[in-house]
């Protein structure tokens, strides 16, 4: 029960779950589970948002390992918390972890628990991506391959990345007892053989669960409005949305380039409320944006389903991709 | 010394021997499948036009001629060997071999019969279509001991036993054969193929202190071979502390595979093995390759196979002292965890599965985790359920077919899982109040209603949103019998919080003041929960025009209403609505008006028992049982009376107006509800006259009376209606007075 009181509950709450203690062996499986039944109370999705302050991000990160993460396609994941996890274990993990792939690779063949194939896993942490404080450190794991024959290439090839990481998640935090660590988002690049076989080893190490993370056209809509309100120096890229119309045999895809400038004009006559973004700034931005293409082409874009948007900083597909382009952001 | 061993020697044979008769009726057995699934080779191998009966006969021929062994007295046996031979080699490279012929095979390759030469090709050849039987290694290894084969075969069997690993179906037996194998690492020919053999065996409690001194004895004795180094480093990693010698931290490979003669085989074999795995269709809507992470992660089945997580500990930490090795405090692996004793006797040195979510299947583990104290366990499933739930219900809706059935195969495991540990999870009913706002109502609706039934007690006002808001919508415009197995997964879902809160109040010290009044809080809960089904089942029973089916499961309802006090000693009596009452009351199934008149009854005990419980604690009981309530029973009870027994329907109620009933032209309207002319009953009447007086040619229900009347009720008690004999008892004081 000590746990209940690290994730910080009211006084009330704690008299209460301190009377459940005493009635264990009840129906015990879920009078100590009360905390997590406190937390499916349905919360409606908010309908503003607070534009983060990244300052976080900005102080004390390494340039060079996000440089690293940038300019390349993520496929993203939800992952429930792991299970003992430890940040000092990370060595000891890259060579469980690579052993198990080796030995997932050739099965049958000896292997040994050590570094005498041709690949190799590092683990290492990623300071400053978080969201808060409180918000544990990410971390990042590399498959390299080792290459043996070809001696004017020393560097070695990045077979895999994936990066597990928790923005801001207070709200998950609150229930999560001292045992588990919370990175609840998890990206990975590179052969999607290699994405099992970690997955794989991390739920059965760690006892936790991937499952592919979509996101929704509603989110799309905020990446979208989000996106194009951020200053951007440089390079310009189109500003894109594709729309999916669902039809047999084929689905009928409508791209909607603009001008990134125009898309920044028009977000900020419909954007009113100064360090905040409400859903009806949102709506509206997409709605004008549907009534314009309605008076070109005779198309209801509302009646189709929005697919991807990409802009300068990053682009995102429904299906869970993910990629940025812009550091500062 | 040399009888002893002779005398052992003819135990083995005698098993041997013992077991290949066994083969004998196998191999009959197999013949058969043999036959069967020539067949369905033949029909698949149809388009390529080649009429594959020849090699299959062939093979079995080839087959048992191998079994039988060679025919002394024939002189064309060289050419005859040859030509099986060659039948089951082609076989074995084109198709692999059944795990029966392996088994029978390999016996005969080991036996010796045949000459070396023989025996070393077949073994060349032994190359399994799927699987190969841990049975046959068994018996093939028990061979090696009779010292029929020679150094070569031996081998060449240990190297094939190494190739072939991993299409052993099972490995338990042959870890047994651990310190058979160890000896055998004695024999220098043998040597390196039985260190890599147990490099594949070996378990962290295969390594004991006696066995790293024989491997550094032998390390002593042939120098530092790489093979035994392999094997010293395996043990090093498992017991640290056993082995002080320092070896080479890196070193490419142990073991050669280069000459491995099976290697182009055994690719084929394995891709055989996994099988077209069909590419999941592409959908023009949703997301796609939504489940390739847990298709590829556990390819078996939605739940994760039992694991002790011994993974995870020694990752982290790597601490593993001298004591721990010698076999001390050792911690029981969950693999070998078979019976509830065995449970009881290890609960305190239990290594908990890798991942929870693999007590799912075990029951004796969910014994476990329902009296475990630690939240974490909890937690850990807690996490997997609620994740595997949504992903493979998005699966699901994504795909109808094959998929479909494993979803609602998990579905049904979960719900087992629920009613052995008596309470539903916080996983399922999280679940269920996402995805009831998309129900369709009709897929995996037996288990969804399940599910409901299972809902954790909960106060009703954040219930009522969640579920009631969701269901009432289907409910309403589904069939009738969507209806009634919603009102039956209700009346469950009553029951278990009925449950629930029965044992609360039991445990719980009646002194404590705010668990009282959370007390009465949940019996308001439960009240409202009645409440808001008798109202569905009000409208129900209007928009299926009242229909004998349906009341029947909302009586079923009431049957659990009507006890709460005295079968859950929970201060709580809710009557059921007019509605309900009165179509019940004047329904032409007989059936129902029973039903009808045993809740009465119970209705009447339990207000009773209330009654008198507050005589008893004169003004103390807060639960003051409202003469609302009381008063309405009674209305009901005077109502009941009336119409069946003194045929002085509605007299004191203000449901009816006596004048509209007086318009219905019925003259004797008086007479018309009682218990022989009910509408329900008029059959019971007529055949009870019947069997009074069978000459009778006409019959008059209304001879019924008098001294007949209680004669008619015995006959209606001796067809059934013993909710109607409770009934009287109950309620019915001077009944034979009563009536004229």
């Amino acid at each position: 029960m000590d746990t209940y009181d690290s994730a910080g509950l009211t006084p009330r709450q704690r008299a209460s779950s301190g009377l459940k203690d005493y009635f264990v062996g009840v129906t015990p499986l879920q009078k100590r589970l009360e905390s997590v039944r406190r937390q499916n109370s349905f919360f409606p999705t908010p309908s503003r948002r607070k534009i983060l302050q990244c300052s976080q991000l900005q102080e004390d990160v390494d340039p060079h390992k996000v440089a690293f993460l940038l300019h390349k396609q993520w496929t993203i994941y939800s992952l429930t918390p792991l299970y003992k996890f430890s940040y000092t274990n990370l060595k000891e993990y890259s060579r469980l972890l690579s052993a198990f792939i080796a030995a997932e690779k050739q099965k049958g063949l000896a292997v040994e628990v050590g570094e005498d194939f041709n690949i190799k896993v590092i683990f290492s942490t990623l300071l400053g991506v978080k969201g808060t404080q409180r918000d544990p450190e990410a971390f990042l794991i590399q498959i390299l391959s080792k290459s043996q024959s070809s001696h004017e290439h020393r560097e070695d090839k990045v077979l895999w990345t994936g990066w597990f990481c928790c923005v801001s998640g207070d709200s998950l935090l609150e229930t999560v007892s001292e045992d588990f660590t919370c990175l609840p988002l998890f990206l990975a690049n590179g052969a999607e053989s290699n994405t099992a076989l970690i997955g794989t080893w991390f739920q059965k190490t760690f006892d936790c669960y991937f499952s592919p993370l979509a996101i929704s056209a509603f989110n799309l809509s905020w990446m979208a409005a989000m996106w194009t309100a951020c200053k951007m120096d440089g390079y310009l890229a189109t500003t894109e949305f594709f729309w999916s119309v669902p039809c047999s045999p084929q689905s009928l895809d409508i791209s909607y380039a603009i001008h990134p400038e125009d898309a920044k004009a028009l977000w900020d006559s419909v954007h009113k409320t100064p360090g905040e973004v409400t859903q009806e700034e949102v709506d509206l931005f997409m709605d004008c944006l549907c009534s314009h293409f309605h008076r070109h082409f005779k198309i209801h874009l509302s009646a189709t389903r929005l697919v991807r948007v990409s802009t300068s900083v990053a682009s995102a597909h429904t299906d869970g991709k993910i990629k940025v382009t812009s550091s500062s952001n | 010394m040399s009888t002893q061993r002779a005398t052992k020697n003819s135990q083995v044979r005698t098993r041997i021997s013992q077991g290949s008769n066994s083969f004998q009726t196998s191999l009959s057995s197999w013949e058969v499948k043999q036959k069967s699934s020539g067949s369905k080779l033949n029909s698949s191998m149809e388009d390529s036009k080649h009429p594959d009966d020849q090699p299959e006969d062939d093979l079995q021929r080839a087959v048992k001629y191998f079994e039988k062994g060679p025919m002394k007295t024939l002189r064309s046996k060289d050419k005859i060997l040859e030509k099986h031979l060659k039948t089951v080699e082609n076989v074995a490279w084109k198709n692999g071999l059944t795990p029966e012929a392996i088994d029978i095979l390999l016996n005969v390759a080991l036996s010796g019969k045949f000459g070396n030469a023989v025996n070393m090709r077949m073994l060349k050849y032994m190359i399994p279509a799927t699987l190969i039987s841990e049975d046959s290694v068994v018996k093939a290894v028990s061979w090696l001991c009779v010292g029929k084969c020679s150094g070569n075969t031996k081998v060449l069997f240990y190297r094939w036993l190494v190739a072939m690993f991993d299409f052993i179906d099972h490995k338990k037996q042959i870890g047994l054969l651990y310190g058979f194998f160890f000896a055998s690492l004695q024999d220098d020919a043998l040597c390196p193929y039985v260190c890599h053999l147990l490099y594949l065996l070996t378990k962290k409690e295969n390594v004991k202190p006696f066995r790293v001194r024989k491997l550094l004895d032998l390390q002593t004795k042939i120098g530092m071979q790489p093979h035994l180094q392999a094997l010293l480093s395996l043990y090093k990693f498992f017991a640290p502390t056993l082995i002080s010698v320092s070896l080479p931290a890196r070193r490419k490979i142990y073991f050669k595979k280069s000459e491995n003669p099976w290697a182009s085989a055994l690719h084929a074999v394995r891709l055989r093995n996994q099988g077209p795995f069909p590419e999941p269709l592409k959908l023009a809507l949703g997301p796609v390759n939504v489940r390739f992470l847990r298709r590829k992660c556990n390819s078996h089945s939605i739940i994760p196979v039992v694991n002790s997580g011994s993974y995870a500990k020694e990752g982290g930490e790597k601490k593993m002292n001298l004591s721990d090795c010698l076999g001390g405090s050792s911690s029981l692996p969950l693999e070998q965890l078979q019976s509830f004793p065995q449970l009881l006797q290890n609960i305190h040195c239990l290594e908990l599965p890798s991942q929870m979510g693999s007590v799912l299947n075990n029951s004796i583990l969910l014994h476990y985790v329902n009296c475990v104290r630690d939240e974490s366990i909890l937690l850990r499933f807690y996490y997997w359920l609620s994740q595997t739930l949504q992903e493979e219900y998005i699966w699901y809706k994504m795909k109808n077919c094959e998929e479909g059935k494993e979803f609602i195969n998990f579905l049904d495991t979960v719900i087992r899982a629920e009613c052995f540990l008596q309470e539903g999870f916080y996983s399922c009913e999280a679940f269920l109040y996402k995805s009831l706002p998309l129900w369709d109502g009709f897929s995996c609706r037996s288990q969804f209603l399940q599910l409901v039934a299972w809902i954790p007690f909960s106060s009703f006002s954040e219930v009522k949103p969640l579920l009631f808001d969701h269901l009432a919508p289907l409910f309403f415009t589904s069939t009738i019998y969507f209806k009634c197995s919603v009102l039956q997964s209700l009346k469950e879902m009553l029951q278990n919080w009925l449950l629930q809160l029965s044992v609360d109040t039991y445990m719980q010290p009646m002194t404590s003041s705010p668990l009282e009044t959370t007390l009465g809080g949940s019996m308001n809960s439960v009240s409202n929960l009645i409440d808001y089904v008798g109202w569905m089942s009000t409208i129900a029973m209007r928009l299926e025009s009242n229909s004998t089916f349906l009341l029947h499961f909302i009586l079923d309802f009431y049957e659990k209403v009507c006890d709460i006090y005295v079968n859950y000693n929970l201060p709580l009596v809710v009557l059921l609505p007019p509605v309900i009452f009165h179509s019940a009351l004047l329904s032409l199934d007989a059936s129902i008006l029973n039903q009808l008149c045993y809740i009465m009854h119970r209705y009447h005990n339990n207000l009773a028992a209330a009654k008198k419980k507050e005589l008893l604690q004169k003004a103390k009981s807060e639960f003051n049982f409202s003469s609302k309530t009381c008063k309405e029973f009674n209305h009901y009870l005077t109502v009941m009376v009336g119409c069946l027994w003194t045929s002085k329907p509605f007299e004191k109620g203000d449901y009816f107006d006596p004048q509209v009933l007086e318009k219905t032209g019925m003259a004797e309207y008086k007479h018309s509800l009682n218990l022989v002319h009910h509408p329900s009953l008029l059959s019971y009447a007529a055949s009870f006259l019947l069997q009074e007086s069978p000459e009778e040619r006409t019959i008059s229900m209304s001879s019924i009376r008098g001294k007949k009347w209680n004669c008619y009720l015995d006959y209606l008690f001796s067809e059934g209606f013993q909710g109607l004999k409770l009934f009287r008892t109950s309620s019915i004081r001077c009944s034979s007075v009563s009536q004229s």
